[in-house]
């Protein structure tokens, strides 16, 4: 990971539907207040259709918004396959945060695929030992929290870890942003995947 | 406290809207730039007027009444959006304009959400209009107030060109000055100037090639170009860059360490001046730029005219490539292939190819393409179509969220907005003997289809049309269209009815159907079929996300595993909501179900009902 504090590039990725872009806006908003400078890229219109996402978040850059192959610093998947679908944008010491709870394609559900073993995936992240990896069902952690659709939040929770804003300055950034009514929800959420790493 | 926010690029862009003090907006909606007025349409306080127009050539004619009126105008499009408004673009760079007018253009190379990727600053040169080219989304915010008083200098309209990644980008953002200042709108009646009569169009095209010369002057002293010349290493190396592709190469300079003379280009025309110090400074210079050589072009005339002997390459050579996005690692790939010793390198995957990846280790990943939403109205109707009309028949098609139904069998083209009905007329008129069924969404029928059905009913075009009215353009984020009854800002309005429309049009087959109806959509579709002449099947059923946002919710459906006999016939019907479990051999409803109810109809065995509660 680079030397320079704020300086970190994160690809988080996803299926269309699953809160990719509210999971950048958390971490966008929260640099902005920290006095970061930032530059992101987000997948909309048509993929946003149930197809694979991706968002590029570039924190203390002031170029272009698109992170090297090889250059993420963390890799925040939303979905299993689709962490190993953008396992190339990874460096080699960066971190891969993966819910291991699989949203299946239309080719899986009505075409001839097959969606690999999970656990599979997980070994293939981890035998590429230069990468650490971070496992875990962010899917139950949210129903846990009180919302299936807090998913996103609890994937935002486990990387804060790595991120250069304080924790309560995210979770401000988080409150302003959910619907009134599900602030508690998507507080829990938070804190329960920060638990995680 | 500082006072940057985090926005997304059009949320800036139309940031920048409001500063320049525009007063009328018009725009079609098109991937990556419908944002734009999404944002101004929902502001509360406007003191502006904002529309969807029916498409961009209407919309970018209701932006030139108003800047001919004296205000300060702007049309938004997609790239596309502009071969539809080239006809007027074009003559209105000979009329010019008196308030300020700014016609963005949104282009998308890699075509993330386009059937081409075509680059909107050849039309720039093709019209002989200005254009600004962002390389970050700050700039493109302040670029736009700029393009209000360069358009109001030179009374001309000025393109303003972002690309996905800044439309679509998000970054943190300083917003400026609105401008407090409205001119109150009066048309003043210039017969010569708004008139293009032949003797005063003669007039008017030499005016407009005279003024390029100050416009290129003017914009060679904008900030939006930036020359930094390298007196003091050995190294003769010049690298010029345009909009976003500039900051791919300041990265790739940066990871390089390479001491080298740099142009960052944001304008068109491009900066004479700069480029000919370059070149005085440079034995070789490389043009990075995304899409079409336009710079490079430029930069190789304008070598000529200085009778430069500096090497000029970028698409030429093949260091950079003529189709797709670039990025860093291009950029850096063609830098060194162009100014290192060693081999060539490859040029590495882009993230598109990485959507596309299907192999990790020894893990096959499956494919994940965008589908239509469970519940669609789209799919229920393909899936009637194609038991009527069966495989011997020919289905063209449009564009719209249900050119996603490629895998049902009912599209078999997609070219550009509004084609299925002509294309349709010209198969059959070709000799075509099987049956032919097009299909066309309710705003692609507004925009283009009309005209298109009045022209095969005119010239007796023995085909179906179905217009799959979803009572919304959903593919583009759900904007309003004349079908709903309501505005751009939520107004009420008439409601057109495509019905009625159609029967104007001279259709006199025309049958209404609700789209979760499988049977009665069945029959009407086989009454289409036997019909000789232009028949017109409606099929009415709302977007199933515009309405939950409306706050509709159907009851979801489930499976009786007693009676699911596992024949699959639901699966293939291919809702996402529909799974099998291979292991009991059943079939599955997951909670992806909007309760649309049609794979009930679907299944012989009577194993899928409403979940009672
Ligand atoms: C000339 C042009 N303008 C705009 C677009 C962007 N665009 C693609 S589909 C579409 C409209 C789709 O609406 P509709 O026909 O109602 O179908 P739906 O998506 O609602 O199913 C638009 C505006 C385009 N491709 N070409
Ligand atoms: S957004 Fe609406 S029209 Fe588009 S696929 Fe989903 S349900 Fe169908
Ligand atoms: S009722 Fe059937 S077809 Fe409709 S959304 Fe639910 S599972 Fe899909």
């Amino acid at each position: 990971m680079s030397a320079d504090k704020t300086k970190l590039d994160l690809i988080i990725s996803g299926v269309g539907g699953q809160g990719a872009i509210l999971a950048s806006d958390i971490i966008g908003k929260a640099a902005v207040l920290a006095g970061v400078p930032i530059r992101a890229a987000e997948t909309h219109g048509m993929a946003q259709r149930g197809g694979s996402v991706v968002n590029h978040i570039r924190l203390g850059c002031e170029l272009g918004s698109m992170i090297p192959l090889h250059g993420a610093d963390v890799l925040l998947a939303l979905e299993p396959v689709e962490a190993l679908r953008y396992i190339d944008s990874l460096s080699d010491d960066g971190v891969v945060i993966v819910n291991t709870q699989p949203v299946l394609p239309v080719t899986v559900t009505s075409g001839g695929d097959e969606y690999p073993d999970v656990s599979e995936i997980v070994d293939v992240l981890k035998s590429n030992h230069k990468v650490k990896v971070v496992a875990f069902n962010a899917f139950e952690l949210a129903i846990k929290a009180g919302h299936p659709q807090a998913m996103n939040v609890v994937m935002v929770g486990a990387a804060s870890n790595y991120l250069p804003m304080s924790k309560d300055l995210l979770i401000d950034c988080i409150k302003g942003m959910v619907p009134p009514k599900t602030v508690d929800i998507n507080v829990n959420a938070f804190e329960l995947g920060r638990a995680k790493v | 406290m500082s006072t940057r926010e985090y926005m997304l690029g059009n949320v800036a862009i139309a940031r920048g809207i409001v500063e320049g003090g525009a007063q009328v907006i018009s725009g079609y909606p098109g991937t990556p730039s419908s944002e734009i007025i999404d944002t101004l349409s929902r502001m509360d306080e406007r003191n502006f007027y904002v529309e969807w127009s029916v498409n961009e050539k209407v919309a970018m004619e209701v932006a030139a009444g108003a800047a001919w009126s004296g205000v300060r105008s702007v049309v938004t499009m997609k790239h596309v959006g502009l071969n539809v408004a080239a006809d007027p673009l074009m003559t209105l760079a000979y009329t010019g304009v008196k308030g300020g007018m700014v016609i963005i253009v949104a282009d998308d190379p890699s075509c993330h959400s386009s059937q081409n990727e075509q680059d909107t600053r050849k039309y720039a040169d093709f019209s002989l209009v200005p254009c600004l080219d962002p390389s970050t989304i700050q700039e493109a915010k302040d670029m736009i107030p700029y393009a209000f008083e360069l358009s109001e200098k030179f009374e001309i309209p000025v393109i303003f060109r972002p690309t996905t990644r800044i439309s679509h980008g998000k970054s943190d953002i300083e917003p400026g000055e609105i401008v407090e200042d409205r001119p109150r709108a009066h048309f003043e009646k210039l017969i010569d100037r708004w008139v293009m009569l032949p003797k005063n169009a003669r007039v008017r095209h030499p005016h407009l090639l005279g003024i390029q010369e100050n416009i290129t002057k003017e914009l060679e002293n904008s900030s939006w170009n930036e020359l930094s010349i390298n007196n003091d290493s050995e190294s003769k190396i010049g690298i010029i860059a345009s909009g976003i592709a500039s900051v791919y190469a300041k990265e790739a300079i940066l990871n390089l360490g390479i001491d080298i003379s740099f142009l960052k280009v944001g304008t068109y025309p491009v900066p004479e001046g700069l480029i000919m110090n370059m070149l005085e400074h440079a034995d070789t210079v490389l043009v990075i730029e995304e899409l079409e050589p336009v710079v490079e072009d430029r930069v190789r005339i304008i070598t000529n005219k200085t009778s430069s002997c500096t090497r000029i390459i970028g698409k030429t050579g093949d260091f950079v490539p003529r189709f797709g996005e670039l990025n860093v690692e291009l950029c850096e790939a063609a830098i060194t292939n162009a100014f290192g010793t060693g081999e060539k390198t490859k040029l590495t995957e882009s993230t598109v190819d990485m959507e596309e990846m299907a192999d990790v280790a020894s893990i096959k990943l499956p494919l994940r393409p965008p589908a239509m939403c469970p519940g669609c109205s789209h799919r229920a109707v393909y899936y009637a179509m194609k038991n009527v009309f069966g495989n011997d028949a020919v289905y063209p098609s449009d564009i719209g969220c249900y050119t996603l139904g490629v895998q049902s069998g009912t599209v078999e083209t997609t070219l550009c907005m509004g084609s299925s009905i002509t294309l349709a007329s010209g198969i059959y008129h070709a000799g075509e003997s099987r049956p032919i069924c097009c299909s066309i969404g309710d705003s692609t029928f507004f925009h283009t289809g009309m005209n298109g059905l009045m022209n095969a009913v005119y010239n007796k075009a023995n085909i179906t049309v179905t217009i799959l009215d979803n009572r919304v353009t959903a593919m583009t984020g759900h904007q309003p269209n004349p079908g709903m009854g309501k505005t751009a800002t939520g107004e009420p309005t008439v409601d057109i009815s495509i019905e009625n429309l159609c029967r104007g049009l001279g259709a006199e087959f025309v049958e209404v159907v609700d789209a979760y109806d499988r049977k009665a959509t069945e029959e009407v579709f086989k009454r289409a079929k036997e019909y000789n002449g232009t028949s017109v099947v409606i099929a009415e059923q709302a977007c199933v996300i515009d309405a939950r946002r409306a706050g509709i919710r159907l009851k979801p459906y489930v499976i009786d595993v007693d009676k699911c006999t596992g024949c699959k016939q639901c699966v293939k019907f291919g809702c996402p909501a529909i799974e099998f479990d291979s292991e009991s051999k059943h079939a599955n409803i997951t909670a992806l179900c909007t309760g649309c109810g049609v794979c009930g109809q679907i299944c012989k065995f009577d194993a899928i009902s409403e979940v009672k509660k």
